[in-house]
């Protein structure tokens, strides 16, 4: 077990600095950032001036390794836009993501697993057919569209909720949180809603369908013989039983929905990371782009990790098989 | 030999149980004539689109922003009117289903090619090169195919000359979006592979000094057929989405070529002037594009899941 | 008592409740809730040369000269300003002014203010090096020595702000802030303390800036009752737009043109325009001997003027503003706007359309069946710029010159076409807004002759070169006769036009949405400066 902790560990590394290489190479292509830096009236000398002390004019290899010594430190280097270290605003703004993001997956997970159960369970039942099909629509417009249309019909028509950003936050020194106030639940609201709309529909049709396998198994059947009830069977049993797959789904999710807040961020202006991401690309902030980009891949690698000890934890015949294997 | 006792196989499952599940199930008829629909009219765009919306010498600008026919204003040469560039939304529609679905299909055979083919040599092979395949493969899962796609996008767009960027936009979604998918098919045929690769008759035909590709061919890839075929379904309606979705981030196909995405995301500009025609129908279509293949798809998998039967 | 001093006195009484009603009238809080595309990139006033960040910072920080709502100098700090000797200017401060923190302002702070805008950091650099020399004459006296005689010092100067120098020093930000090393000395960043009617209450960048009003700010005199501002940059213009229909915001800016009629039409908002000094317009590359994105190989068809001409005359400028711009744009016929010093009428007056002359002209030119080009087009910085580019690029196909289109976010598009990448564009559209409001500017970047020692013509991207306009820049330069210069003026935007040498297209609209019931003045150059704002 630890060498196996350690062996995920080492290649975990291996994947971020594959990252911080993939996003490094990128960043020669995505505009040059003196521009977003200086005003019109600002000389070629002093354009190149700025680009030399910012080490823009180094041999690419020696900027990536700049970069990875320091981000190995924690220290990421400063925005060229905001003149402030990058590890300060990406903690500023992780708090906004990371709410968003677990609101979204519990209210997916809420709807999801219910939905799910009742249309295995009635499998062939009107209102469970209609569960199927109208839960597809949800994906099958583009998130951004999802989202403006909700801000006109709630916040621009019906005026119940707010059109964008985070309504008034609590500071709890360490973290922001919006979950406290009511205008900071209201703003939730919306998208909240959009960026749950995808996951929700993936989680309902994936227990629905493990909760189908699982129905026919044997002991299933053995349980309905044994006369247990139904609703004893379908729910201790059964559904105990679909739960390991879509916590694992559910996992690996995460990271989908954080990247995934990029688009809804930037339709409600929510102040979070993807938000900050989007406006660093427009600028050609580097410095920015890179820590998000390494930040993602670590939070990738770390949900995995987990993800994995949990299925170790949870199913005794995948020690089995790593045992043989 | 085993190729007929394939086919026969193949045959009697069409003739029978697929048939009857499409006959008796409603919604999965109305979707497969709406993907048929839609697909042939996109198919036959050139022939019967009233205007061909990608030659600019076409456009006049005089014409933009009319609405659809029924509305006061509308003329008939425009049904569904017309956008701010005076383009013809009919036209645009069957024009930019054509990219959505080229860049859907195109991306899902990439996908399907480099999965399956992965998947087949890991789980046939198995020991190291298993291991390495399927570390590359759970961080790929996790890494969300929006992201993927933006870094390979903007790598390209970098790396290709700057005239090229026209033409190119659209392998380089292709790429992009194909290769944020063949994890789905490269776990399912790894296990389905590694089942099959134990059994006594590929045991028996190996002994026989049959090559390992014509094992893999004829034995292995027939019994995964069926899964890869249902997750390629979903896999297009998302693959179509997420061309539209990039569109919105900026890096979609070019607005002088437009795809359906890219039409929702123009048309966003006007949904507060009034002028929702722009957006509304690229949407519907979409909508319906999707939502029929996505039907089509839960559809295949409870027929072919004999399990569920 | 009488009856008579019984009235009296509940007169007075009445008075007086109207008198103290009044006082709590004043007093009362009134927010300003207040969005922007993005948000001022910096409080630091040496931060960055733009004019949005300038513009805020414009409420909390102020000038010695300033402008005026219409963008005539105005007195700020500086009461009264002469020009004794050519090389030299005297600025007379006010007495009466104190920092927000209640410093006193005097002429040490201007000293220090304009050597801190020349340290490492600054973007205003360019300003501080017009002075040589700034020398305390007394407490509130300042006398500013020019290296060559400068008649516009004062202009020039409208957005070098004056900073305290004990609370600089104190912080320990005595130089502007700068992006290299750690966040040491970067306190004036995310701090202020100026004269200004506001203070900096709270800085979240891109989230959320909040100001308070300054209870001793030295002009009693200015129109606003707002006594807080929230600030929010709201990105995607449909959100923005969303937020004021909703109620949400006071004050929005940019509207999307499209999106006035909207505007006029849904109760308790409406749309505020007027004519921005920015003016669009499109260039094509003369200078190399064979364009770099072209079908045509071995020549560049843009040397030849009948080719230009063609491209000319082939752009119907008043359709793109009638459909692109919703009739909202100001169609123009030279490199100017409106409200720049040096505008002419004749600069209003657009090309003739004429698209079988263009036919005609490329036949002559030799490319009877058109040629192939590449156009340079940003998708996010002047307003609708993309879908400009793509009506362009229309008219020109129906001439025969099929059009490339090559639009990309500012970033992209800047790191590509200006002199760092050594002007990679064949054909581009641009925008242009002098800074100085004065025609020199423009004549100066985009006419004169590209010239790497004197940096004239730098976002000259095309490389049009008449010597005659070069001469007449230069002269434009010097000349202190309004008439004669303005003649000048006239005479080298007229060979511009007779060379063909761009296609302007208009002037880009000033766009914001209002609440009812608020009132703002609205700039030329875009800036909105509280001092204005009524809120009821």
């Amino acid at each position: 077990m630890p060498t196996f902790i350690l062996k995920r560990l080492l290649q975990s590394v291996l994947v971020i600095l594959t990252v911080a290489l993939i996003a490094f190479s990128l960043f020669r292509y995505v505009g040059d950032p003196i521009n977003a830096m200086v005003g019109q009236d600002t000389t070629l000398a002093q354009r190149e001036e700025l680009k030399e002390r910012l080490g823009l004019n180094d041999p690419f290899i020696v900027q990536y390794a700049r970069f990875v010594v320091n981000a190995a430190q924690g220290e990421f280097g400063m925005s060229y836009r905001h003149r402030r270290p990058v590890s300060e605003l990406l903690a500023e703004r992780l708090p906004a993501t990371l709410e968003l993001s677990i609101v979204s997956m519990v209210l997916a997970l809420a709807l999801g697993v219910p939905m799910g159960v009742y249309t295995a369970l009635k499998r062939n039942g009107v209102l469970a057919k209609t569960f199927m099909t109208v839960s597809l629509v949800g994906v099958s417009l583009p998130t951004f569209l999802i989202g403006i249309l909700l801000i006109l019909v709630f916040g621009v028509w019906l005026r119940w909720l707010p059109t964008f950003g985070r309504g008034a936050v609590v500071d709890l020194g360490w973290w922001t949180t919006g979950l406290l106030t009511k205008s900071g639940l209201q703003a939730l609201i919306l998208p909240a809603i959009t960026l749950a709309l995808f996951q929700m529909t993936l989680i309902m049709r994936l227990v629905r369908s493990e909760m189908l396998e699982v129905l026919r198994t044997d002991f299933i059947k053995f349980a309905r013989a044994r006369g247990l009830p139904d609703r004893l069977v379908n729910f201790r049993h059964a559904l105990k039983n679909t739960l390991v797959p879509v916590i694992t789904i559910t996992g690996l999710q995460l990271g989908s929905i954080i990247a995934f807040a990029i688009i809804t961020e930037s339709v409600f202006q929510w102040p979070g990371m993807g938000l900050l991401f989007i406006q660093a690309i427009s600028t050609v902030d580097i410095p920015v782009m890179a820590a998000y980009l390494c930040l993602i891949a670590f939070f990738f690698v770390i949900i995995n990790l987990v993800v994995d000890l949990l299925y170790f934890a949870v199913d005794p015949r995948l020690r089995v098989g790593r045992a043989l294997g | 030999m085993p190729d007929l006792r394939l086919s026969a196989r193949l045959r009697a499952a069409a003739d029978s149980d697929l048939w009857y599940s499409f006959r008796t199930s409603p919604v999965t008829i109305v979707s497969a004539l709406t993907t048929l629909v839609l697909v042939a009219a996109a198919l036959a765009a050139p022939v019967i689109a009233p205007h061909n919306p990608f030659d600019l010498a076409s456009l006049n600008i005089m014409n933009a922003g009319l609405p659809p026919v029924w509305d006061a204003g509308g003329e008939a040469a425009f049904p569904l009117g017309t956008d701010d560039q005076g383009r013809d939304v009919l036209s645009a529609i069957l024009y930019g289903a054509r990219i959505s679905l080229l860049v859907g299909f195109a991306s899902v055979v990439f996908s399907v090619v480099l999965g399956v083919g992965l998947g087949l040599v890991s789980g046939y092979v198995g020991g190291r090169v298993d291991a390495v395949i399927m570390r590359i493969a759970d961080v790929q899962l996790s890494f969300p195919a929006i992201l993927i796609a933006l870094l390979i996008d903007g790598v390209a767009r970098g790396l290709l000359p700057h005239d090229m960027h026209g033409e190119v936009a659209l392998y380089v979604l292709v790429f992009a979006i194909g290769i944020s998918g063949w994890v789905q098919y490269a776990r399912t045929v790894r296990g389905a592979a590694m089942v099959e690769s134990r059994k006594e008759y590929v045991q028996a035909a190996r002994i026989i000094g049959i090559g390992p590709m014509t094992i893999l061919w004829r034995h292995i890839l027939p019994n995964v057929m069926g899964p890869v075929l249902v997750i390629a379904t979903i896999h297009l309606a998302i693959a179509i989405i997420t061309e539209a979705t990039l569109s919105f981030l900026g890096v979609g196909v070019p607005p002088t070529t437009p795809s359906l995405g890219t039409l929702i995301r123009i048309g966003n500009d006007y949904l507060f002037s009034g002028e929702w025609w722009i957006t509304i129908f690229p949407g519907i279509v979409l909508v319906l594009l999707v939502l029929s293949v996505n039907l089509l798809g839960d559809w295949l998998r409870d027929a072919l899941n004999p399990k569920l039967r | 008592m009488t009856l008579t001093s019984k009235l009296l006195r509940s007169a007075a009484a009445v008075a007086l409740a109207a008198a103290v009603g009044a006082g709590a009238v004043a007093a009362e809080a009134a927010t300003l809730r207040w969005s922007y595309q993005g948000d001022a990139t910096t409080m630091d006033p040496h931060g960055l040369n733009e004019t949005f960040t300038l513009g805020f910072q414009g409420n909390i920080y102020e000038p010695l000269v300033g402008y005026d709502k219409d963008l005539k100098l105005t007195p700020m700090l500086a009461e009264r300003w002469e020009n004794p000797e050519p090389n030299k200017w005297v600025f007379h401060l006010r007495k009466d002014v104190t920092f927000h923190n209640g410093n006193p302002f005097t002429a040490d702070d201007v000293i220090f203010s304009w050597q801190r805008s020349l340290t490492e950091g600054s973007d205003m650099k360019g300003y501080g090096a017009k002075a040589e020399a700034v020398n305390k004459i007394d407490d509130h006296t300042v006398e500013v020595v020019t290296k060559s005689p400068n008649p516009i010092l004062p202009r020039e100067w409208v957005f070098l702000y004056m900073m305290d120098k004990e609370w600089s020093e104190a912080n320990n930000t005595t130089e502007a802030t700068n992006v290299k090393g750690s966040n040491q000395g970067n306190h004036a960043n995310l701090h202020a303390n100026g004269t200004g009617p506001f203070m900096l209450a709270e800085r979240q960048p891109d989230v959320k800036t909040t100001l308070k009003r300054f209870a001793d700010y030295w002009d009693k005199g200015i129109a606003t009752n707002v006594t807080d501002v929230v600030f929010t940059p709201v990105t995607q213009p449909a959100t923005r737009v969303a937020a004021l229909l909703s109620g949400e915001m006071d004050v929005i800016q940019p509207v999307p043109v499209q999106d006035w009629d909207r505007l006029e039409k849904a109760p308790g908002v409406k749309p505020l325009t007027g004519a921005e000094a920015r003016s669009i317009f499109i260039g094509m590359d003369q200078d190399r001997d064979e364009l770099k994105y072209s079908s045509v190989k071995g020549k560049n068809p843009f040397k030849d003027a009948r080719v230009r001409e063609a491209v000319v005359r082939a752009v119907d400028v008043k359709a793109i503003d009638e459909k692109i711009m919703r009739g909202a744009a100001e169609p123009l016929g030279s490199l100017l706007a409106g409200p720049i010093n040096g505008f002419d009428a004749s600069f209003g007056t657009p090309y003739e359309p004429d698209p079988e002359k263009s036919k005609k002209l490329l036949a002559e030119a030799g490319y009877p069946n058109g040629f192939t080009v590449t156009l340079d087009c940003p998708n996010d910085r002047y307003v609708n710029d993309e879908k400009v580019c793509q009506a362009v690029a229309g008219m020109l196909a129906r001439v025969g010159i099929k059009v490339d289109l090559l639009a990309q976010t500012k970033g992209k598009y800047f790191g590509k076409v200006l002199a760092q990448a050594g002007y990679d564009t064949s054909m581009y559209l641009l925008g242009w807004t002098p800074s100085s409001i004065d025609a020199h500017n423009s004549l100066l970047n985009l006419a004169a002759c590209r010239n790497k020692d004197t940096q004239a013509g730098l976002f000259n991207l095309g490389g049009y070169c008449n010597p005659k306009v070069d001469e007449l820049t230069h002269k434009v330069g010097s000349e202190t006769d309004q008439a004669k210069r303005n003649a000048m003026i006239k005479e080298a935007f007229e060979i511009v036009r007779d060379d063909y040498g761009y296609l302007p297209l208009h002037a880009q609209p000033l766009s914001w949405g209002v609440r009812e019931g608020v009132e703002v003045v609205q700039r030329a150059d875009d800036v909105l400066d509280l001092r204005s704002a009524v809120v009821k």
